[in-house]
């Protein structure tokens, strides 16, 4: 192949993937809108987003990660700590711990931990469920029965996500900065309480709000992702792997990135 | 015939495609109310997306599909809905819930169509699990049932609204020969009972000869013959003797169409 040739395939395998980005992209927006859609005029049309499945979807994606959410939160909180001090104690600093772990916790830690915890669990489970469906015409079935799947699958899912996150990352905060405390407080010759009211005089509101707004982005992000991999899968038990497997990389991947750009656009 | 009585399927110059390759191409079908319907035809003939299109799944190119007197094409998604309510289909791998039990599967178009509080609905779940011989076993995983009650639980699920028109993709497929047959006067109980129109997806040919009233032969996405049962076995097309006698397809070479197609998936990919 000569040079130019090269370059040519190149600028048309870059132009294919944009244009492959830009559609899922689109797919994305689409399938949000749909799912506002049917939480808004469902009713009407007599086919309600059900209460009992954004439950169930609740207790899978939110409750059920807890003990892993809080042990993960913990030792980072602790870890915090440790890095913390050795780092601080160069300046002779220490007792800046506090603002340090609280604000790293709040504003960073727990959102994005608790955002590729449950990128892993449940948008892989998400992605693997819908994807199964698919293969095994479950789908197809729900459609000729007369229920639309976004209403049925997704609608749950995103608000389960939507109202579990934000949750999680509220208990992430509290957790982290326990993991933090047990460490730190001796150390610094501080009983706990007054750790622990340190930390709440070295936060304002908004430094935890920020937490929970990312974490709602990274709640659409994943089930949207997760959602829509699904619902994308061909090609039998092999495909269903790999969409899994997909939803869970491109999932954190997006969590993490969106996790920069909205860190940048709030601090400017 | 004395009175013109609308046909429960229509569908006339159907074409469609899949990606850029024509799979049906000028499909026409007429299908009587109250009639069973085999569509014939071997794999890749084209009968799986013509029954995708008659559900709606799939769009057709160009073509007029009208089902129950309502024409496909026309209808917005609301419409649809109400469609399929009138219609039942029983998936070829069955396609049954599988977070469910056998009888949530076949409750599921009844909660989600019908105003019924759980008592009826449990009676009527039993009914139509009674009709396909499944009484008592409600309360299994579809993982737990064989392969042929899996076909008549999603049986069940399909005739759970009472549909005036029942889809059934490949009843016989992977079942053992005796259980295809009890599946086979299920079907013929089916309509005898409850005056439903079937339409039967196979390619399995003794099943086809039981029970159709008239067949329709696919092949390469044309319709190649149709007619009651016996015209089709003295049909004197070589192709349609072939599916009959289960003779491998004679392949005629042709060097220009063969050509052609080489060059044309080099540019196509």
């Amino acid at each position: 192949m000569t040079a130019a040739a090269r370059l040519l395939h190149w600028s048309e395998q870059l132009g294919r993937s944009a244009g492959a980005a830009v559609t899922e992209l689109g797919y994305l927006a689409a399938l949000l809108a749909e799912s506002v859609y049917w939480l808004a005029r469902g009713r009407g049309r007599h086919q309600p987003v059900r209460v009992a499945a954004v439950f169930a979807e609740m207790m899978e994606i939110g409750v059920r990660a807890i003990p892993i959410c809080a042990l993960l939160l913990f030792t980072v909180g602790t870890m915090l700590a440790i890095q913390g001090l050795h780092t601080l104690e160069t300046f002779g600093a220490q007792t800046k711990l506090v603002p340090l772990v609280a604000l790293s916790i709040t504003r960073e830690f727990a959102p994005l931990i608790v955002g590729i915890l449950v990128a892993g669990r449940s948008g892989s489970a998400l992605a693997a469920r819908i994807g199964t469906m698919q293969v095994s015409q479950e789908i197809d079935a729900l459609r000729v029965i007369g229920v639309n799947p976004v209403r049925y699958l997704v609608a749950p899912s995103l608000v389960a996500m939507l109202v579990m996150l934000p949750m999680l990352t509220i208990l992430a905060d509290g957790v982290g900065i326990a993991g933090a405390a047990v460490y730190g407080a001796p150390r610094l010759d501080l009983s706990l309480a007054v750790f622990a009211q340190q930390t709440l005089d070295s936060l304002v509101a908004g430094d935890v709000l920020q937490g929970i707004g990312k974490s709602v982005i990274f709640a659409m992000l994943i089930a949207l992702i997760a959602c829509s991999t699904g619902f994308s899968v061909s090609g039998g038990a092999e495909g269903v792997g790999r969409a899994a497997t997909r939803a869970v990389v491109v999932s954190i991947s997006s969590v993490v990135v969106a996790d920069m750009v909205f860190t940048f656009l709030l601090n400017r | 015939m004395s009175t013109p009585v609308e046909p429960a399927i229509e569908v006339r110059d159907l074409v469609t495609h899949y990606g850029r390759r024509q799979i049906l191409r000028g499909v026409n079908l007429r299908v009587e109310p109250g009639e069973i319907r085999v569509i014939m035809g071997g794999s890749g003939s084209g009968k799986t997306t013509l029954l995708r299109n008659l559900l709606a799944l799939n769009r057709p190119t160009s073509g007029e599909i009208r089902v129950l007197g309502r024409n496909l094409t026309g209808l917005d998604e609301p419409q649809t809905d109400a469609l399929r309510r009138q219609i039942g289909v029983s998936f070829q791998g069955g396609a049954l819930f599988n977070s469910m039990t056998v009888g949530e599967n076949v409750a599921m178009p009844l909660r989600e169509h019908a105003k019924l509080d759980e008592s009826t609905l449990r009676v009527m779940v039993r009914l139509k699990l009674e009709v396909v011989n499944l009484a008592g076993f409600e309360h299994l995983m579809p993982a737990q049932l064989s392969g042929g009650m899996v076909k008549r639980a999603a049986l069940a699920r399909a005739i759970a609204l009472d549909p005036k028109l029942l889809f059934f993709d490949e009843p016989s497929a992977g079942l053992d020969p005796v259980v295809a047959v009890e599946l086979d006067e299920l079907i013929l109980k089916l309509r005898d009972a409850l005056r439903m129109t079937i339409v039967v997806v196979t390619h399995v040919l003794e099943s086809a000869v039981k029970i159709a009233d008239r067949i329709t032969v696919l092949d390469a996405g044309t319709v190649i013959a149709d007619g009651p049962v016996s015209e089709i076995r003295d049909h004197p097309s070589e192709q349609v003797q072939d599916l009959f006698l289960r003779r491998p397809r004679q392949v005629e070479v042709d060097a220009d169409e063969y050509l052609r197609r080489l060059t044309e998936e080099s540019v196509g990919s």
